[in-house]
């Protein structure tokens, strides 16, 4: 289904979202509706035109986000991360199952050995993620830097998404949304899950709500980058130190990677 | 032998009664429908674990069947057996109701039915969904097709016959995208086969020729036309033999999955430990919708009963049902393993079994998509020349 | 003769509806902030395919200063109510509903975002970068060379 990429980035892997309905609109439109366009003239009748601060802040091709979570060093009585995402986007779990769950604290303890370990799982952003093949209208889909999201303006609630992601990190709306934080625009009858803070991120923050959360509680068990940037912290540890991504078997080349498990 | 005259259905009390019954159950779902865009689907039975719920089992059931309904216009047209020829209009009618109602209970199931168009517009053509969407409305036009060069004065037989072999041909693709839409599912345990496809094809031969009898047994029954025993004794021999072809596809299923330790998890669930999922599948899946109708339509005083004819394509459809409950629910019922080795816990219920409870709305709902097939059905006969005078064994020719 | 009475019927329903139509037609709520340069009538009838198109840039390329965001129209165009605060879609007196519930044309925007302005459901609105042309103008070369 998937044809490999050379490059975990690279492109929007097997799934490629539908053409953008914007681009049905007159370009004199498209000027009048972006903002911060710049226009300049270099010659009579030779004009330029770009995107403006957009360029800089958007979801950029060279970069690739991700996440690394050490198990060591994260505490089974601690679960920050996961209020500090619920609080960021605004979803609640009272522990009935049909309450969404964007981030979860999960304990493993070995059969054999009887070793336990804590750890968080949310959506792992794979470079070839699953959810985005079987997404019937495209709206599910994988932004330029690696992010994989919901486009709840062309989710239909079919689940088909759910069926297909290996790690349960999506969630199916069950009942009518008020009172949604702007950056987290969520409603009935849609399929959700861990975006990155991707709001966060366009702003130029360089940082997600659970990251941050995490470094509050001085366990540092998460570290956030741009898994293409040799000199980021999360590189420098993923190449000093053993990793392992889940159901590596898969071979989805995951956005996030565990350590310690 | 007389000529086959294809007649409309006359306008008897008994019709009307029908049909009054069936839009009872279409009105039923209709408002379940609304009840549901209303509240969400927390009134339902399904959640985050168990995503695919009884509408599910509903819509594949009634779109498997309606590919294998065509069966019988198929083995008169294509493969020239002309005792089936006079039952070719019905069997394409049928099909093609079974699968709008499977279809309606699938897009009303969604979390946004409104959107119908969203995904009528926005294809990701990597996605085998998106496929079967296609597929359906293909077939829906094809079998259409099909049905008027049957129905259409002057038309030539190789017309007949290639929109029969288109129609055949399209049938085949079809339940091949709806097992895949299962069998490429790379993440679950409990899928992620390839002989998903060739084992719906084969289910869609069973509890298509048995809705297919049950439809012209019950139709013929209450306009008193005649259904020769020989004829009757031919399908049921048919369904018969579908049965056990489906029986051998279901043991390679679960004979592989055996042969491989990383499977022995979800086998040991679905065929030891897994409760209901565990009795449905001995219990009905294969005793009573396989071994016992099997043993009746092969006994040779038996199967020639019209009672029993009827009591074996009721079980073998019990036995379809069960066995696509098993798959779609009691596959999600069975936790992802997403740390092999490990005994996992969360507040979002990993390693757990996930429980489902279908709500009386989701009967309700899968209940107005079989009500809605029959009534197409019904009216379909009503109004256009589907349904031959009398399908007596004289008639039909099919005294060989 | 049958013609002319479903003729004159006809007409005179007509005459009645037209008397009325100066008292039904919606009230259009005051907004608050600059006008639109492009003039309100542009806004009218293009605003589902502005919004549209900006929401795709938004959410597919994660270009945020747009023009065209629902958090922006709900600011502006906030309506308040008894208690002095903005109210809901709930209310028919929301600014976005006095038109469509006129039209009888279904809002699809108020399921997931909400209809209140940013500052009182707990987030603020997004700043906005004002672009530096000779910065843009970098920035596109160096995509083109990309």
């Amino acid at each position: 289904m998937n044809i490999p990429k050379s490059s975990p980035t690279g492109g929007c892997g097997g799934g490629c979202p539908t053409k953008e309905k914007g681009a049905d609109l007159h370009r004199r439109d498209f000027l009048k509706s972006g903002a911060a366009m710049a226009t300049v003239t270099l010659a009579p009748g030779v004009t330029l035109m770009s995107m403006g601060s957009g360029v800089a802040a958007a979801a950029n091709p060279d970069t690739r986000w991700g996440l690394l979570i050490d198990a060591a060093k994260c505490p089974s009585d601690c679960s920050a991360c996961v209020t500090a995402c619920s609080d960021e986007h605004g979803w609640e779990n009272n522990g009935e199952p049909t309450d969404p769950q964007w981030i979860r604290k999960v304990t493993l303890k070995n059969r054999d050995t009887g070793f336990e370990n804590s750890l968080p799982v949310m959506c792992q952003h794979c470079a070839n993620p699953p959810c985005v093949d079987v997404c019937p209208t495209g709206a599910s889909f994988k932004r330029e830097d690696g992010i994989v999201l919901v486009d709840r303006h062309t989710c239909i609630g079919c689940r088909y998404c759910m069926m297909a992601c290996p790690f349960k990190a999506r969630s199916f709306v069950h009942e009518p949304v008020t009172g949604q934080k702007v950056t987290t625009p969520r409603g009935n009858g849609t399929v959700e899950g861990c975006n990155m803070c991707v709001h966060k991120l366009d702003r130029g923050e360089g940082t997600t709500a659970c990251v941050e959360a995490c470094k509050i509680t001085g366990n540092n068990a998460m570290i956030f980058g741009d898994l293409n940037d040799a000199e980021s912290d999360i590189s420098k540890a993923l190449a000093n130190y053993p990793s392992i991504e889940l159901r590596a078997d898969l071979k989805l080349n995951l956005g996030v990677r565990y350590q310690n498990i | 032998m007389e000529r086959i005259i294809y007649r409309e259905l006359k306008s008897t009390p008994q019709i009307w009664g029908f049909l009054a019954l069936l839009g009872v159950f279409i009105a039923a779902a209709g408002a379940v429908v609304l009840y549901i865009e209303h509240h969400g689907h927390i009134v339902t039975g399904m959640d985050n674990q168990i995503v695919w719920g009884l509408p599910h089992v509903f819509a594949i059931f009634l779109i498997v069947a309606a590919s294998g309904a065509l069966n019988v216009a198929s083995i008169g047209s294509v493969f020239g057996k002309v005792a089936y020829k006079p039952m070719a209009r019905l069997s394409a009618l049928l099909a093609v109701a079974l699968l709008v109602g499977g279809l309606a209970v699938l897009v009303l199931d969604l979390g946004r039915p409104d959107r119908l168009i969203v995904a009528m517009t926005n294809f990701n053509f990597i996605s085998i969904f998106t496929w079967n969407i296609l597929l359906y409305t293909g077939f829906v036009a094809i079998v259409a097709v099909y049905m008027f060069t049957q129905m259409a004065r002057g038309v030539p037989t190789y017309a007949v016959k290639t929109a029969g072999l288109a129609a055949f041909l399209w049938r085949l693709i079809l339940t091949t995208g709806t097992g895949s839409i299962f069998g490429w599912l790379v993440a679950r345990q409990a899928y992620d086969a390839a002989i998903m496809a060739p084992l719906f094809i084969v289910l869609s031969f069973a509890i298509g020729m048995a809705s297919f009898l049950l439809v012209t047994m019950g139709i013929t029954h209450l306009t008193g036309r005649a259904f020769g025993a020989e004829l009757r004794t031919r399908l049921a021999r048919l369904l018969a033999i579908f049965i056990a072809a489906l029986m051998f596809f279901t043991t390679m299923q679960h004979l592989t999955n055996l042969y491989a330790a990383e499977h022995w998890g979800v086998e040991s669930f679905i065929l030891r430990d897994g409760g209901i999922y565990t009795t449905l599948f001995w219990g009905v899946q294969v005793l009573v919708g396989g071994v016992l109708p099997m043993g009746i339509l092969f006994h040779p005083t038996l199967g020639k009963e019209a009672g029993l004819v009827v009591l074996s394509s009721l079980l073998v459809i019990a036995g379809g049902f069960a066995q696509i409950y098993v798959l779609v629910i009691g596959g999600q019922a069975y936790p992802l393993e997403i740390f092999p080795g490990y005994e996992v816990s969360s507040s979002f219920a990993d390693g757990v079994i996930n429980s489902y409870t279908p709500s009386m709305l989701e009967l309700i709902l899968g209940l107005g998509g079989v009500a809605l097939a029959l009534a197409i059905t019904i009216i379909g006969m009503k109004f256009l020349r589907i349904l031959p005078n009398s399908l007596s064994d004289a008639n039909v020719g099919s005294k060989v | 003769m049958k013609r002319l009475i479903i003729a004159t019927i006809v007409l005179f329903g007509l005459a009645v509806g037209m008397s009325q139509a100066g008292s039904v037609y919606p009230e259009i709520p005051m907004a608050s902030g600059e006008a639109h340069p492009e003039g309100n009538e542009y806004w009218r009838v293009n605003h589902m395919d502005l919004l549209r198109h900006d929401r795709d840039l938004t959410m597919r390329e994660g270009i945020r200063d747009t023009d065209a965001s629902i958090a922006e129209c709900v600011t502006c165009h906030a309506v308040n109510g008894l208690d002095a605060k903005p109210v809901t879609v709930k209310s028919e007196d929301h600014f976005c509903r006095v038109c469509h519930d006129y039209a009888a044309v279904k809002i699809d925007c108020f399921q997931c975002h909400n209809s209140i302005p940013p500052e009182l459901s707990g987030a603020s609105l997004m700043f906005k970068k004002q672009a530096n042309t000779l910065e843009v103008l970098m920035a596109y070369i160096e995509g083109l060379s990309r």
